[in-house]
C-alpha cells in the first residue's frame, strides 16, 4: 500500500475490478493509463466525471475506472454520452471507443458529435481490427491486410479518422500511439482542455488478432514499427506527399476552438425565457377562451 | 371556485403537456409523422422551463441520449412512429436491462415497413412487449382520447420513476392528431412521481440490489457514488457476471417487478359487464368506436358490455379471465390483424369464444362495423 501514496492516479482505478480482461502485450492498457494520467493533470473533479464507452476490447475500459461509468450499445458511446451532457452540462463526459464501435456501427454518431462540438473528449483506441470477435477487419484496417473476414487481403481503403473528425467539425483533433505514451497523455490533456469535441485518436495494437494474422511480430515489434512510421505534425508540413507515403501523422493536429454545443443551448434557454411569461401567459389565456362546450351525450 | 380551464387541444400536445406537468426536463427525437408535433412543442416550451431538447442524428442516438439523460438525473422521454420504434429497440432493451426510468411514446401508424403513412394503426401492440432480445417486462399505456393522453403521459412518467422502467406511452394517429377539449387541472392537484434515491453511505450502496417491490436504487450520475452500468447481464453491485445463481435472478427480476406489481400498475375501464352475454375488448383510438357499437347495441336490446384495458402491458390475465367469464364470445376490434384478440384467446383458453374484428386498411373500424359482429354472435 506504500506505493498507492506514490502513484497519484491510483485513485482514479477500481482496483478491485483488476486485473483487466486485454490480452498479453495489448496496447489499450496504456491508452488508459494515459487517460488517468490526463485526468489527473486536469485535475477533473472525479465525482463530476463520467466514463463511457461502447462494446469491443477497448470499451472494456470503463469498467476499470473509477468514476461514474456506463458501458453501452455497439457504436452508440457517444449518443448516451450527448444526452449525459446535455441533460447535466456540469459533468465532464469522456468517451471511449474503439476503431469498429467508433467509425463503422457508430460513424453517424461520431461525426454528428463533431458537427455539434459536444463537450465530449472522444479517445479511439484503434487497433485496427475488431479484437472482442476475434480479428475481422475494421474501417481503419489497412487495404490488403488480412482478416478472418478478409482472408484474400482487405478490399475497403480505410479511413483517416482524424481527417474525418475534423472536417466533421471537431475543435481538437490529435493523433498519438501508445509507444509515445508520454506524449499521448499530452494530446488526450490538450483534449481534455478544450471546451467543445475533443477527438483523440490512440494508435495501438493487437497482437492477438492483428498482429499475428499478418505476421507483424510480438507487441514491441509492432509498437516499434507504430514509432518508426509515426511523423510529427510540425515535420510533416515541411515533408512532399511522396515523403508521406505510408507515414501517419502523429501530434496535435487541429485545436480550433468554437462555442460547445450545450453552452450555445445555454443561449437558447434564454432567448426562449426572454419575455416567455408575458407570451406564455397571453397565448394560454386566448386558448383559455377557446372553451369548447361542456361535453354533453357521447363522444 | 373557478372550474378548471378547458383547452381545445391536440393529442400529440396533450402528450408533451402531460409531460411538462410530470416534470420531464430533457427531450431527444427525430421526427416523423405521426408523432412530430411532440417533439416540435418540446423545441418550443422546453426551453421555456429551462429544459433541453434535442434534436439527434438518428432515432437509434435518440433512444441512446434518452437514457444518458435520465441517468444524468433528469426526466427525460422521446417520441416517434412505428418504423423509429423498431430502430429504438436496443437501447430501449438497455434501458429495461439497466433499470432506467424514461417514456417512450409511438405513436402509431400503418405498416409494416414504412406502411401507409400516416394512416391509423395499432400494429406495434405486440412489438412493444416483446421488440428488443431477451425476457423483459415493461409497461405499456394506450389512451383513448385527448384528455387522457394528457393523464397517461403523467402517469407513465409516474410509473416510470416509481419501478424504474421505460414505459411505453402507446398511442395511435387517432389519438395523436384529434383535437379535443381538455380540462387542464392546476399542478397542485397533480401526483408527481420522483426516482427513490440511495440511503445508504457512498461506496455500501449496492445500485442493483432490489427493494421489496424488485425495484433496486440507482443514484444519478454526478451524485458521487461512482457506480458502473452495463449492458451485460450483472450482479447486485453493478458489474457483469456469468454465474448462473446470480445470472438466473438478474433476468427474472425485469420480469418479475412489473409482474409482482401488477394490481398497482394495471388500470382498465369495465361496463355492463355483470349481465352482458357478449364483450367488447378495445382499446386506443378504437376503443371509441367500440364503445359506441356497445352503446347502439343495448339500444337494440342486446346485453353487451364493455371493456377497456388502459394499462395494456402488463396484460391482466386474472381481470380478464374474471370479465370473459361464462360470456357467449368477446368480439375483439383492432387496427391489426389480432394482435390482442391473442392474448384476449390465450387467456380465455377455450372457454370463451374470442371473435377478432380486424382492419388494415388504413381507416378507422366504424361503430357500425363493430356493432355488425356483436350482431353477428348466435
Amino acid at each position: 500500500m506504500a506505493i498507492a501514496g506514490k502513484i497519484p492516479t491510483r485513485k482514479y482505478l477500481r482496483q478491485d475490478r483488476l486485473p483487466h480482461i486485454w490480452c498479453p502485450g495489448c496496447g489499450h492498457g496504456i491508452v488508459m493509463q494515459a487517460l488517468v494520467r490526463a485526468i489527473h493533470n486536469v485535475g477533473l473533479e472525479q465525482d463530476k466525471t463520467v466514463i463511457v464507452s461502447g462494446i469491443g476490447c477497448s470499451s472494456r475500459a470503463s469498467g476499470y475506472m473509477d468514476f461514474d461509468t456506463i458501458h453501452t450499445t455497439h457504436g452508440r458511446a457517444l449518443a448516451f454520452a450527448t444526452g449525459i451532457k446535455m441533460a447535466n452540462p456540469e459533468l465532464n463526459v469522456i468517451v471511449m471507443t474503439g476503431d469498429g464501435d467508433a467509425s463503422a456501427i457508430g460513424g453517424n454518431h461520431l461525426i454528428h458529435a463533431a458537427r455539434r462540438n459536444i463537450g465530449i473528449t472522444c479517445i479511439c483506441l484503434n487497433n485496427n481490427i475488431y479484437g472482442m470477435t476475434s480479428g475481422q477487419f475494421s474501417p481503419t484496417t489497412p487495404q490488403c491486410m488480412m482478416a478472418t473476414t478478409a482472408p484474400y487481403g482487405v478490399v475497403d481503403p480505410s479511413f483517416d479518422l482524424c481527417k474525418l473528425v475534423q472536417a466533421a467539425g471537431a475543435s481538437y483533433v490529435a493523433r498519438g500511439t501508445a509507444m509515445q505514451a508520454r506524449m499521448l497523455e499530452k494530446y488526450i490533456t490538450g483534449g481534455l482542455k478544450n471546451d467543445g469535441f475533443s477527438f483523440i485518436e490512440a494508435i495501438d495494437q493487437c497482437p492477438t488478432y492483428f498482429g499475428r494474422k499478418n505476421k507483424l511480430g510480438d507487441a514491441y515489434a509492432m509498437m516499434k514499427r507504430q514509432q518508426e512510421v509515426s511523423v510529427s505534425a510540425s515535420k510533416a508540413a515541411a515533408m512532399t506527399p511522396a515523403e508521406l507515403e505510408g507515414k501517419q501523422v502523429v501530434g496535435e493536429l487541429w485545436n480550433s476552438p468554437r462555442p460547445e454545443y450545450a453552452k450555445a443551448y445555454d443561449a437558447v434557454i434564454a432567448k426562449a425565457q426572454q419575455g416567455a411569461t408575458s407570451e406564455d401567459a397571453a397565448r394560454y389565456a386566448q386558448r383559455r377562451s377557446e372553451v369548447a362546450p361542456p361535453e354533453g351525450g357521447g363522444r | 371556485m373557478p372550474s378548471p380551464s378547458r383547452v381545445l387541444m391536440q393529442g400529440n400536445e396533450a402528450i408533451l403537456e402531460g409531460a411538462l406537468a410530470a416534470g420531464m426536463r430533457f427531450y431527444a427525437g427525430y421526427p416523423i409523422t405521426p408523432s412530430t408535433e411532440i417533439a416540435e412543442l418540446a423545441a418550443e416550451r422546453l426551453p421555456k422551463v429551462g429544459g433541453r431538447f434535442i434534436q439527434m442524428e438518428d432515432e437509434i442516438a435518440s433512444m441512446a441520449a434518452v437514457v444518458g439523460g435520465s441517468l444524468a438525473g433528469v426526466k427525460a422521454m422521446t417520441a416517434t412512429s412505428g418504423p423509429g420504434f423498431s430502430l429504438k429497440q436496443e437501447n430501449l432493451g438497455y434501458a429495461i436491462h439497466g433499470d432506467i426510468p424514461c417514456v417512450v411514446v409511438n405513436v402509431q401508424r400503418m405498416g409494416p415497413s414504412t406502411g401507409l403513412p400516416t394512416s391509423p394503426a395499432q400494429g406495434d401492440m405486440q412489438q412493444a412487449r416483446f421488440g428488443s432480445h431477451g425476457d423483459y417486462g415493461i409497461i405499456a399505456l394506450t389512451p383513448s382520447s385527448v384528455s387522457e393522453a394528457y393523464y397517461l403521459t403523467i402517469r407513465a412518467f409516474n410509473l416510470s420513476e416509481q419501478f424504474r422502467v421505460p414505459v411505453i406511452l402507446l398511442a395511435d394517429e387517432v389519438i395523436g392528431h384529434m383535437r379535443e377539449a381538455v380540462a387542464l387541472p392546476d399542478p397542485s392537484e397533480l401526483t408527481i412521481v420522483e426516482r427513490s434515491k440511495p440511503t445508504a453511505p457512498k461506496g455500501e450502496h449496492k445500485p442493483f440490489a432490489p427493494d421489496e417491490k424488485g425495484v433496486p436504487t440507482l443514484p444519478n450520475f454526478g451524485d458521487g457514488y461512482r457506480f458502473h452500468v452495463t449492458g451485460l447481464i450483472h450482479a447486485e453491485d453493478g458489474f457483469a457476471t456469468s454465474n448462473p445463481k446470480l445470472v438466473d435472478k438478474a433476468v427474472r427480476r425485469l420480469t418479475n417487478k412489473i409482474t409482482d406489481n401488477i394490481d398497482e400498475i394495471y388500470q382498465a375501464e369495465q361496463r355492463d359487464i355483470a349481465d352482458a352475454d357478449i364483450v367488447v375488448f378495445s382499446y386506443g383510438g378504437t376503443a371509441r368506436s367500440a364503445q359506441r357499437a356497445v352503446r347502439m347495441a343495448r339500444e337494440k336490446g342486446l346485453k353487451v358490455g364493455f371493456y377497456r384495458p388502459i394499462t395494456i402491458w402488463p396484460f391482466h390475465d386474472e381481470m380478464v379471465r374474471q370479465a370473459i367469464a361464462g360470456k357467449k364470445a368477446v368480439i375483439v376490434p383492432e387496427l391489426n390483424l389480432g394482435q390482442m384478440a391473442r392474448e384476449v384467446e390465450r387467456v380465455a383458453h377455450g372457454t370463451t369464444t374470442v371473435i377478432p374484428v380486424t382492419k388494415v386498411t388504413g381507416e378507422i373500424l366504424t361503430p357500425a362495423e363493430i356493432l355488425a359482429a356483436i350482431e353477428e354472435v348466435r
